[in-house]
């Protein structure tokens, strides 16, 4: 018998709203103690700050210029490498239960398994293998799929419509009737994408997630080895979680975030530091990518909106610590304490306020690429507790899933396994991260590459719509935690820029093969 | 829809070179009710006159208006007349190349933009259906 694994993600989540780093605003004591028990990574970066291609690079340990899935739209290639298929080969029963999103979900058609496995009514298909065989779609042998709110054809939306068809209506609207993000407003403040829900808790998608995995879970059988990725949509847009938990977190004494400014003077000087996009979005003169709201512009955005966005997204985050809890009490009750690794993370931040921005896109800074990551080991290892302060990528993700199955790392793995400690990580040199974004939607293309070392955040900016090639960021942690002065021009930090500039070319051209990149589908 | 009202249009156009003649692409694609054979997603479908109903992998249910379908000019153009979606002009046009030589492009105009970009990525599937069926055809043939 081997370590089981269970992989919790959830989708759009800050750094710093677990208590375990130093958040205030919401209570997650199922989360604080599996960092006080295990491993708790400081600066954990995503390969991409959108979903999909942060996705496939969980499951494939590949930067997204090497699994094809650039941006959201493009869908992984169906017989991409999978940890879960090596999982799966070594007996491991696999399990994918809430959102997956390695192909697109807007697919009127249904081309792909995840948005047509509920309709089957079956666990898993069949498809291509990435070593030619064929075998359980991606590698997992079950999946349930659920996403924001209950649009689409996913099992939640599925199961709500037939079970409780009159609770729908109590959801946002995530898309509007141009198919964009909607921008409309709710709750006290008007904000985008908030309304307060009419659904009761326990029919909302963060206990049907884990529910669902429960049941999976109780199903294996006592010596069966597993791997189980139990992901929850939250604290992803749109902010509506039960209106009865929304007193949780009273929005009126939710301060605002250390990195709003409160005078827009104050917010435009910050942001005119930065490459011109991030001007020229803030005051709607440009809309570089689809996951923010296309009709929304962040310089209307008030205090108060912020205030009341940050705090239905902490009662979102208390109600996933507390289905983790409920999960991992499962675990117990089954016998398994001992022998299950349980990592937490997330695909990506969320601005949250920062330079009065909310949502996403090609900003690289820490608010989307500062990450929550905890690893708490199976108590039969022994581990010592630990804070790893080196930077590292979930691109390791894949490696340390293998390494926990006791099985060797493919070829095709980039990133190798985290760290279990400082020591480690010095000696294993994981003193870099990189970060991708491309995108080509509706005309306007936006190319980006960022570095984080212990002591830097290093941005380049490619040619593109709004860029020529010359721009960038470049940032002093240590100095400057929230990336407020730019130091990209200064001659002062010439010989710095151009170290990581080296290291982010060496990046570029690293060996390794490249799958085709994948073609856009959809928008997200 | 943006402050001056006006909704975006995209325009996308996908094309094929095929290894068949063009009458062979064009015999894949000429016949309304054939759509269920070539456009992967679209398990059925209902003709009556120019009305085609087309039914996705999902369930949805699509009624179209079949606008032209020209075999002197190998030109086929339908529309979704769906009242969710603004605007949407679907054409298909095969070119002769040579012998065992010809273009097929599959072209989508929509209102609103995504739209396009959704019904535009089927139509890439599709296109890898017909060119496997014309040179299918052709080889059998």
């Amino acid at each position: 018998m081997s370590r089981k694994i269970l992989f919790i993600t959830t989708d759009q989540q800050r750094y710093d709203t677990v208590g375990a780093n130093g958040g205030t605003l919401s209570r997650t004591p199922v989360l604080d103690r599996l960092a006080g028990e295990g491993i708790r990574y400081e600066r954990a970066q995503p390969t991409s700050v959108v979903c999909m291609p942060s996705r496939a690079s969980m499951l494939t340990g590949q930067f997204p210029s090497t699994h094809g899935a650039w941006m959201n739209g493009v869908p992984l290639a169906i017989n991409a490498p999978s940890v879960a298929e090596t999982l799966h080969d070594a007996g491991y029963a696999t399990a994918l239960i809430g959102k997956a999103h390695f192909e697109p979900f807007m697919d009127p058609f249904g081309l792909y398994a995840e948005n047509s496995l509920a309709n089957l009514g079956i666990p898993t298909i069949e498809q291509d293998w990435f070593d030619g065989r064929r075998g359980v779609h991606r590698g997992f042998d079950y999946l349930e799929f659920a996403t924001h709110g209950v649009m689409g054809a996913l099992h939640y939306a599925k199961w709500m419509r037939e079970q409780h068809p009159d609770a729908i209506r109590g959801f946002y609207q995530v898309v509007d009737a141009d198919l964009n993000v909607n921008a409309a407003g709710g709750g006290d403040t008007n904000a985008p994408q908030v309304k307060y829900n009419a659904v009761p808790r326990e029919w909302y998608h963060t206990d049907w997630v884990a529910d669902r995995t429960i049941r999976w879970l109780e199903e294996q059988g006592p010596d069966r080895d597993w791997f189980c990725w139990m992901s929850f949509p939250d604290p992803h847009h749109p902010w509506d979680p039960p209106k009865s938990e929304v007193g949780r977190v009273p929005w009126r004494d939710v301060p605002l975030p250390e990195n709003y400014p409160q005078r827009a003077s104050e917010r435009e000087s910050l942001l005119d530091q930065k490459a011109r996009h991030w001007r020229l979005w803030y005051g709607g003169r440009l809309v570089s990518n689809y996951e923010a709201p296309a009709k929304w512009v962040p310089a209307t955005m008030t205090g108060d909106q912020v205030r009341e966005v940050n705090a239905l997204n902490a009662v979102e985050v208390e109600l996933i610590d507390e289905a983790i809890g409920r999960v991992l009490a499962s675990i117990e009750r089954k016998g398994w304490g001992d022998d299950v690794d349980v990592i937490f993370t997330s695909d990506h931040g969320e601005l949250q306020g920062d330079f009065g921005l909310l949502f996403k896109g090609p900003y690289h800074v820490d608010g989307l690429m500062r990450l929550p990551l905890i690893w708490r080991p199976a108590r039969t290892t022994a581990l010592t507790p630990c804070v790893v302060h080196a930077p590292v990528s979930l691109v390791s993700l894949a490696a340390t899933f293998l390494e926990i199955a006791g099985q060797s790392v493919p070829t095709w793995v980039e990133g190798a396994a985290l760290p279990i400690d400082n020591d480690d990580a010095s000696r294993r040199s994981f003193d870099a991260t990189f970060t991708e974004w491309d995108s080509s939607i509706f005309g306007v293309d936006v190319h980006v590459r960022t570095v984080v070392t212990d002591d830097y955040l290093y941005t380049e900016y490619q040619p593109g719509t709004v860029h020529d090639g010359s721009e960038g960021e470049l940032y002093v942690l240590s100095e400057d935690p929230l990336q407020r002065v730019n130091r990209f021009d200064d001659p002062a930090m010439a010989a710095v820029r151009a170290s990581l500039a080296e290291q982010l070319a060496a990046h570029e051209s690293r060996p390794g093969d490249r799958a085709t990149p994948g073609v856009l589908m959809a928008p997200v | 829809m943006d402050e001056l009202g006006v909704v975006p249009v995209a325009s996308l156009r996908h094309e094929r070179r095929i290894a068949a003649d063009a009458d062979i692409v064009w015999g894949v694609v000429r016949r309304p009710e054939s759509i269920p054979d070539w456009f992967p997603g679209i398990v059925s479908c209902t003709v009556e006159g120019n009305r085609r109903v087309i039914t996705t992998a999902i369930g949805l249910e699509i009624p179209e208006e079949i606008l032209s379908n020209d075999d002197a000019l190998r030109h086929f153009a339908y529309r979704i007349t769906a009242p969710q979606y603004s605007f949407h002009l679907g054409v298909i046009d095969v070119f002769h190349i040579a012998p065992g030589d010809s273009l097929c492009v599959y072209s989508t105009t929509a209102m609103p933009d995504t739209l396009a970009l959704l019904i535009a990525g089927g139509t890439l599937g599709a296109l890898d259906e017909i060119q496997r069926l014309a040179e299918m055809s052709r080889v059998a043939s």
